[in-house]
């Protein structure tokens, strides 16, 4: 695309507090260019959920609050949008922990995705095949309670309906957490995919940084509220102090693997 | 449908219950007057009286599902809805045309009731919620009868309030109970269609499940609210009409709320049929317990029999008979 590299979403020295009081980001500025894939990595509490959310401002459901700086999109301030107007202007946001509706079943998960659209049944229903498609695991369990269907499967479930909104833009927050290996390669090889084919933009918190950088053009780390590197994916990969902090190795060999695998097994506590 | 065979299969089971008791002690004594065709008749009297607490316990349930808010008000908008059909009614204006009229007011007051109390109110704990709906109830009880009185009012939608012979002459029920109960049904079956499928009361289900991941894909949880409310009131409104041509609008309409509570316990907090079948066995179950138990133990169940009921639920079933299972993965 001709305007590939030109800032799609940009998002300008934001801090966020929660309940009026509690100071979690402290000034994060990031851009996502038209038709990219953008990481946003770094440990538990470094505040990668609350700048998604501090986007697609689902942060008002937990008092939270942008108390500073500018969220733009398109050209447009949105961050005083909410959450529907977002959506009906392309972002959607994928939450941490998929988050489907346990009670309905995966193709009415999929159908409550097109709640905003006003393009038609035949529109939705088309979008539904194109969703089958990438996902044809969701065609064989489209009429199973999505509580009862396994962890991938309900991450499928959750970016499958986000697609059915027609966004230009996916808030992606840690697609892994919780699954196999080769699943998370699965599920990231269909990102992809939806990124090359559909052209939408994605911004994507994890925490499994190794992948999540094999998969995104570019990449933020965060710590503690603030950004404190970024660059090509490829050269995060290959930077001394990612290796060691969020790679698990270093020089020295696998130094840092214990707080690593640390952090990896608290996470399911805290979640 | 596997939860229709449920509801059948409990319905059973506690009439046959609530049978074996005066049975049995019809055998035991002669004191208590058994006999299978005045057995039926009385159940079937509280079964369509049961239809009214169903009713009102509806309101509650669909409100609760869908934002979490025990409404306590549900009673109070019987009353105001009442008072409003039957105040436009004394007005002049045809009894039809005033249902219309009360249909749109109680839509209007969902919306007020969204705009004023539930959207500054956003994120607060949900006792706050619930002291906003007493709240609420002050005010509709207050306001509806200081705009239409309070004196006891007369409701006559024309519907024949004699008793018919049903069954072979055998047992006697009241036309307006089954044409109330008609009615109640066809409501119930109108919206069960609603949730399942239209897109609406699919958002209105999903927001039930999981009210962010609903805002995140873009239901907006304002329009949904309304929407709640405004059926509630309209469910408000049917129970209105029924209670009202039956005992009179006055003020005694808010205090069947009380009886939705033991309703609820029983039937569960967020299940709709279980609101419908906790409805049904209480009104039977109050009544069989009034004709066939109270004259062993010396009369007047049927005011506390409910909350006896509820309570051994409580102690028992605490999730009520079909109070949404959890689905836990492991
Ligand atoms: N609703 C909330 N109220 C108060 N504090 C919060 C809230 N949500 C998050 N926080 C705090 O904000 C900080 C950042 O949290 P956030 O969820 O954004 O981290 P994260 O980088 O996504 O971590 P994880 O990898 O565990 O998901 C944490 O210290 C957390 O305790
Ligand atoms: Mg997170």
């Amino acid at each position: 695309m001709a305007d590939n590299d030109k800032a799609f979403l940009t998002i300008n020295n934001i801090e966020v507090i929660y309940d009026h009081v509690i100071l979690v980001l402290k000034g994060v500025s990031l851009e996502v260019p038209k038709g990219g894939i953008v990481a946003l990595l770094g440990a538990n509490g470094a505040g990668k959920s609350t700048t998604l959310k501090a986007i697609s401002n689902l942060l008002g459901a937990e008092r939270g609050d942008v108390t500073k700086g500018s969220i733009e999109y398109k050209g447009e301030q949105v961050h005083n949008l909410n959450p529907a107007d977002l959506v009906k202007r392309g972002i959607v946001q994928v939450m941490e922990g998929r988050h489907c509706f346990e009670h309905l079943s995966i193709e009415e998960n999929l159908l409550t995705g097109a709640y905003t659209r006003s393009d038609g049944r035949k529109a939705i229903s088309d979008d539904m095949k194109l969703v089958y498609d990438y996902f044809p695991r969701l065609y064989e369990r489209r009429s199973s309670q999505a509580g009862y269907t396994s962890g991938g499967e309900q991450q499928m479930c959750a970016i499958g309906r986000a697609l059915m909104a027609r966004p230009d833009m996916i808030l992606l927050d840690e697609p892994s957490m919780g699954l196999a290996p080769q699943l998370v390669e699965e599920i990231f090889e269909i990102v992809r995919k939806l990124n090359q084919n559909e052209g939408v933009s994605i911004l994507l918190a994890e925490q499994n940084t190794n992948i999540a950088l094999r998969y995104s053009d570019y990449g933020y780390i965060m710590e503690n509220g603030r950004v404190v590197m970024e660059g090509n994916a490829g050269e995060l990969g290959e930077n001394e102090d990612v290796k060691e902090f969020y790679l698990g190795i270093s020089t020295e060999g696998r130094k840092s693997f214990r707080d690593v695998k640390h952090y990896r097994r608290r996470k399911r506590w805290l979640t | 449908m596997r939860i229709e065979q449920d509801v059948l299969k409990i319905l059973l089971a506690a009439l046959l219950l609530m049978a074996a008791i005066p049975w049995t002690a019809g055998k035991l004594s002669s004191d208590i007057f058994f006999e299978w065709p005045f057995f039926f008749e009385v159940a079937i009297g509280g079964l369509l009286a049961g239809v009214m607490y169903s009713l009102v316990a509806l309101g509650f349930v669909l409100i609760f599902k869908a934002s979490g808010v025990f409404n306590f008000s549900q009673g109070a908008m019987v009353l105001f809805s009442a008072l409003t059909l039957v105040g436009l009614n004394e007005l002049g204006v045809p009894i039809w045309l005033a249902i219309v009229f009360t249909l749109a007011i109680m839509v209007v007051l969902a919306v007020v009731i969204e705009r004023v109390v539930l959207r500054p109110l956003v994120n607060q704990e949900h006792i706050i919620l619930f002291m906003a709906t007493i709240g609420i109830t002050y005010f509709l009880d207050g306001f509806g009868q200081t705009l239409w009185g309070s004196e006891v009012k007369l409701l006559d939608l024309g519907i024949p309030n004699s008793p018919g012979l049903y069954f072979g002459g055998q047992i006697l029920i009241n036309d307006f109970d089954l044409v109330a109960a008609l009615i109640a049904g066809i409501l119930v079956i109108s919206l069960a269609f609603f949730f399942q499928y239209t897109r609406i009361g699919r958002a209105l289900r999903a927001v039930a499940d999981d009210h962010q991941a609903a805002l995140s894909i873009g239901i907006p949880l304002k329009h949904i609210w309304v929407i709640v409310w405004a059926v509630a009131g309209i469910v408000a409104l049917v129970a209105g009409i029924m209670w009202g041509s039956k005992l009179g609008v006055q003020f005694s309409l808010a205090l069947i709320a009380l009886k939705a509570l033991p309703v609820l316990i029983l039937g569960g907090f967020t299940s709709v049929p279980g609101a419908i079948i906790g409805g049904l066995i209480i009104g039977a179950g109050e009544k069989l317990a009034e004709v066939f138990i109270a004259p062993m133990i010396g009369g007047g169940i049927e005011d506390w029999f409910a909350y006896m009921l509820a309570l051994a639920f409580l102690v028992f079933r605490p999730q009520g008979l079909f109070g949404e299972k959890i689905i836990e993965r492991v």
